[in-house]
């Protein structure tokens, strides 16, 4: 096996990995990239209406309302600690993407032009301000390519192509990860002083995702294999907006423009459920109004689905009501939500122009994951133990600035911010810490894994298994959740669990490109996460963010103010029972709260 | 509807050294379903060592492009109804073909390299630590270009790239566009060294292949003549008339 010997190894080459990777690199740590894809097909590509920061381009806009509506829209279980890093660094970070030559639209003097986005207020909730900065609604596609190029510019070294399979521990602390390269079938050993995993999310758990078909939550999963904790995972949020019967993601950016949600009376039915921001309240709150308009049979034609309109004539009738002097036309439509035109016509025939889109709820985004401090340190216990060597940023980290729900533009945030943090102390770390060499037979046990899928003849297809598990987890752990049913979608993953564990069946036994192998394994880390998702949902006895449960409808303060923190106890890395141990000993951190009683939790009213 | 399928297979392991056609026949096929969607469904119901790429499935990372029908083109971005009900796929053209349906991406990103495609301006910050001013007009000049995701459908539907693979090709001429007619940017020099080269924008043919293959609507000839001017000139200003540029309907 090859072995190859870096100060840094990053997982991922999204937004969060090449941010980490480039500043460490610059902190002059010798650095190799690994990912899955080419890094420019990383998902932060897709990423459309914009990255938040109050840099106050239109109108006045500070950190501190931007700290408070994140508060806010996490349901107060974001920690405040890196909520306020977030708000803090967001406005230098994004400076620093328009000084690495990101293509940001301008207002009319020539500064980074920002538009409204949902939960994002000026002066603690009194109105929505302008803050995502954009690229039209293509900001992640931006970010992503101004991020690789600087990469290049800084002689990164990137391993393309190359699949994380397995993480290094030795002597107790992170000394790299084991990887398959696709194009040959080798496994390769990474032996480095520092891993930082940014993976990226998990939305192919559920059956209608805004999420690409390879996030597949690796990163978690190898994690939790390795015994180490994974934090919050029940929080997994459904963006109102996806595309009817795909789950293509429309952009929050529609509504931010004054494009407006509609039952099949025409009615804006968000005028009921969030009184003074409407249909730019959170996430959670938007999709929940929606799921109860279906659920009353006002679905469009009693189907289940609803209208987003984005057309002038109706938008500028809403603005005028409203009072408002700003007004739209098909053109500022075309330069704006180019990629939502494209998309509506390509994909459901429907040109948004002429008539409203056909959206439900989608699967989009993961606020738990790795847990970590403020640099990006992965954590191993309720007391913020730091796992030596290991850090992780972006979607697969939980540093939990997002609480139980992420308000739009805050993963862009988060990406550039804490990737960023990560790097410098990667750079820092590797100039005094050793090289610790990998153990002994490092890729033994992950080898038998894949061989034992190489060679499966059972009689479960790997799509099959995968396509029960999406369509259970959206029944029974999507949008609403209930103890009964958490419970029987619970079980229900376990045996398909066993099933990929006794009776896989795969038909490519070969070495290059078998995606059929990789496709397989990857289904693997998708049942563990499932696994671990039902589990802290139905331990959370409460309603907060995005995780909703019919049996407890009220947040419960007293009670739920903590964070989940779920293991595996099982020896060896892939066995029949996870023996999972799940505790509620992390409490947020509520340093902003101590100094500004306006963070002190509130009913959540939009 | 059925849908019959025609899929240009090649296996280095499996014993047949040579390409080969395999047919596929799939029932009950909605019209709007992607072929992206098709070639899964052949992967996972009736032969899983079929084998490509694919991530985002809405034609946003550029990983599967493909020649569909004898046509460059995203799978993922073409609909059963646009296509249907024969459908012919095949690896694109020009790079060599790994397995099945993936090619070896890196001679074309070596050329993509080679542009030097990263933002270049070492002069002073603005003193108030805010972003550098532009105007709107400004970045409009490179607002097709900078929508470039890299999937090679237009570099290998151009005759000149299968006649000479060291032609650096359409796709990073679109690269260097993005950067040459930034108007923050200062690396033109070395760039426009690069694009002059014997291999660099004077063997495109101006065929015209590369734009309609381009499944984001970049202007890719377009850019390629702008590029053409400011190798000649040695400078990029006053290139694009700004009221030429396209609404993007
Ligand atoms: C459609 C859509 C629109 C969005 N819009 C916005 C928005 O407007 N604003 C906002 O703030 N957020 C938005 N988000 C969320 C945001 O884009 C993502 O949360 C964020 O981009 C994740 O970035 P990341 O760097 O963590 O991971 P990703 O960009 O997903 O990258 C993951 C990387 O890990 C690699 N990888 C994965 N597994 C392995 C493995 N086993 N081995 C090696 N490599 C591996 C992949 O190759 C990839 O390079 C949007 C998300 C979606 C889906
Ligand atoms: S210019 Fe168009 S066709 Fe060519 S690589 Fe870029 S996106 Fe693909
Ligand atoms: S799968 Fe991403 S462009 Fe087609």
């Amino acid at each position: 096996m090859q072995t190859h010997q870096f100060d840094a190894l990053i997982v991922g080459a999204g937004g969060a990995g090449l941010m980490a990777a480039l500043y460490a690199s610059q902190g002059g740590a010798k650095v190799a990239v690994v990912s899955k894809l080419y890094p420019t097909r990383s998902h932060t590509g897709a990423a459309l209406g914009g990255i938040g920061a109050a840099l106050g381009n239109h109108e006045e806009d500070r950190p501190e309302w931007h700290m408070y509506d994140t508060v806010k829209g996490g349901d107060y279980l974001a920690d405040q600690d890196a909520v306020r890093v977030l708000g803090e660094e967001a406005v230098d970070a994004v400076i620093e993407l328009e000084h690495m030559g990101l293509p940001f639209d301008r207002t009319s003097e020539g500064r980074i032009s920002q538009r409204r986005f949902g939960g994002h207020t000026s002066n603690f909730g009194e109105k929505a301000v302008r803050r995502a900065c954009h690229s039209a609604d293509r900001t992640g596609h931006m970010i992503l390519q101004t991020l690789y190029q600087q990469c290049l510019r800084n002689e990164v070294r990137f391993f393309d192509e190359y699949q994380v399979v397995d993480l290094l521990l030795n002597q107790g602390v992170a000394c790299g990860a084991v990887a398959i390269k696709l194009g040959s079938g080798e496994f390769h050993c990474f032996n480095a002083k520092a891993t930082l995993f940014a993976t990226g999310g998990w939305g192919r758990v559920w059956q209608v995702t805004s999420n690409a078909h390879s996030l597949t939550g690796d990163g978690a999963a190898i994690v939790l294999r390795r015994g180490l904790p994974l934090e919050d995972m029940e929080f997994y949020q459904f963006h109102p907006t996806g595309l009817y019967g795909l789950g293509v993601l429309l952009t929050e950016g529609i509504r931010g423009e004054g494009g407006v949600l509609l039952n099949r009376h025409g009615e804006r039915f968000m005028e009921r459920y969030a009184p003074t921001i409407k249909d730019l309240a959170s996430r959670d709150v938007v999709s929940r109004s929606m799921y109860l308009e279906l659920r009353d049979g006002k679905g469009i034609r009693g189907s289940d689905y609803l209208h987003l309109d984005i057309r002038p004539e109706t938008v500028n009738r809403y603005l005028a009501e409203a009072g408002e002097t700003r007004r739209i036309d098909e053109d500022f439509i075309a330069r704006n939500l180019a990629e939502t035109l494209e998309v509506c016509r390509t994909y459901a025939g429907v040109d948004p122009l002429q008539e409203p889109m056909p959206v439900q709820p989608t699967a989009h985004y993961a606020m738990g994951g790795i847990p970590t401090n403020v640099n990006a340190e992965v954590i191993v216990d309720a007391a913020g133990k730091v796992m030596q060597g290991l850090y992780a940023a972006g979607e697969v980290a939980c540093v939990s600035c997002h609480g139980a729900n992420r308000l739009g533009t805050n993963s862009l945030v988060d990406l550039v911010v804490f990737g960023r943090r990560g790097g410098k102390r990667i750079a820092n770390f590797v100039r005094e810490a050793p090289l610790i060499p990998p153990p002994m037979d490092a890729a033994e046990e992950v080898r038998a894994e894949f061989e034992r899928i190489r060679n499966s003849e059972g009689s479960s297809r790997p799509g099959e298994l995968r396509a029960q598990m999406q369509s259970l987890m959206m029944t029974h752990v999507g949008v609403f959740r209930s103890a009964d049913g958490m419970r029987q979608g619970r079980d229900a993953v376990l045996e398909l669990r066993q099933r990929f564990l006794q009776d896989l069946g795969i038909d490519d036994r070969g070495q290059v490109f078998n995606t059929d192998l990789m496709e397989a394994w990857e289904l693997g880390c998708l049942l563990d996460t499932a696994v671990v998702t039902a589990e802290c949902a139905l331990a959370r006895e409460e309603s907060r963010g995005a995780h909703s449960r019919e049996d407890f409808r009220e947040r419960d303060d007293a009670n739920w103010m903590v964070h989940s923190l779920i293991s595996s106890q099982a020896s060896g890395l892939v066995t029949e029972q996870l023996e999972l141990a799940l505790n509620h000993d992390k409490s947020v951190d509520r340093s902003l709260e101590a100094e500004d009683e306006r963070f002190a939790p509130k009913e959540r009213v939009y | 509807m059925d849908i019959s399928f025609r899929i240009r297979r090649y296996n280095p392991e499996a014993g047949r050294t040579k390409p080969y056609w395999q047919e596929f026949e799939l029932n009950d096929v909605e019209p709007s379903h992607r072929v992206l969607e098709l070639l899964h469904r052949v992967k996972w119901e009736q032969d899983g060592t079929l084998a490509f790429r694919r991530s985002c499935s809405s034609g946003i990372c550029g990983s599967d492009a493909m020649r569909i029908n004898g046509r460059n083109a995203l799978a993922c971005k073409l609909l059963a109804r646009d296509v249907g009900p024969k459908i012919q796929v095949e690896p694109i053209l020009g790079l060599r073909v790994i397995k099945d349906l993936i090619v070896d991406m890196e001679p074309f990103l070596a050329h993509y390299r080679q542009v030097l495609p990263w933002f270049v301006n070492d002069g002073p910050l603005p003193a108030d630590g805010r972003e550098r001013l532009q105007a709107q007009e400004d970045k409009d000049l490179i607002t097709d270009s900078t929508n470039c995701i890299l999937c090679a459908a237009c570099t290998t539907s151009c005759p000149s790239f299968w006649a000479n693979g060291e032609y650096v090709g359409p796709a990073a001429i679109v690269q260097a566009h993005r950067f040459l007619f930034d108007t923050r940017d200062t690396g033109d020099d070395a760039r426009l060294d690069a694009l002059g080269a014997p291999d660099g924008v004077w063997r495109c043919r101006t065929i015209f292949n590369c734009t309609p293959a381009c499944p984001r609507g970049i202007e890719v000839t377009r850019a390629i003549g702008e590029v053409k001017l400011a190798v000649r000139k040695g400078a990029t200003a006053g290139i694009i008339d700004p009221a030429t540029i396209k609404q993007q309907h």
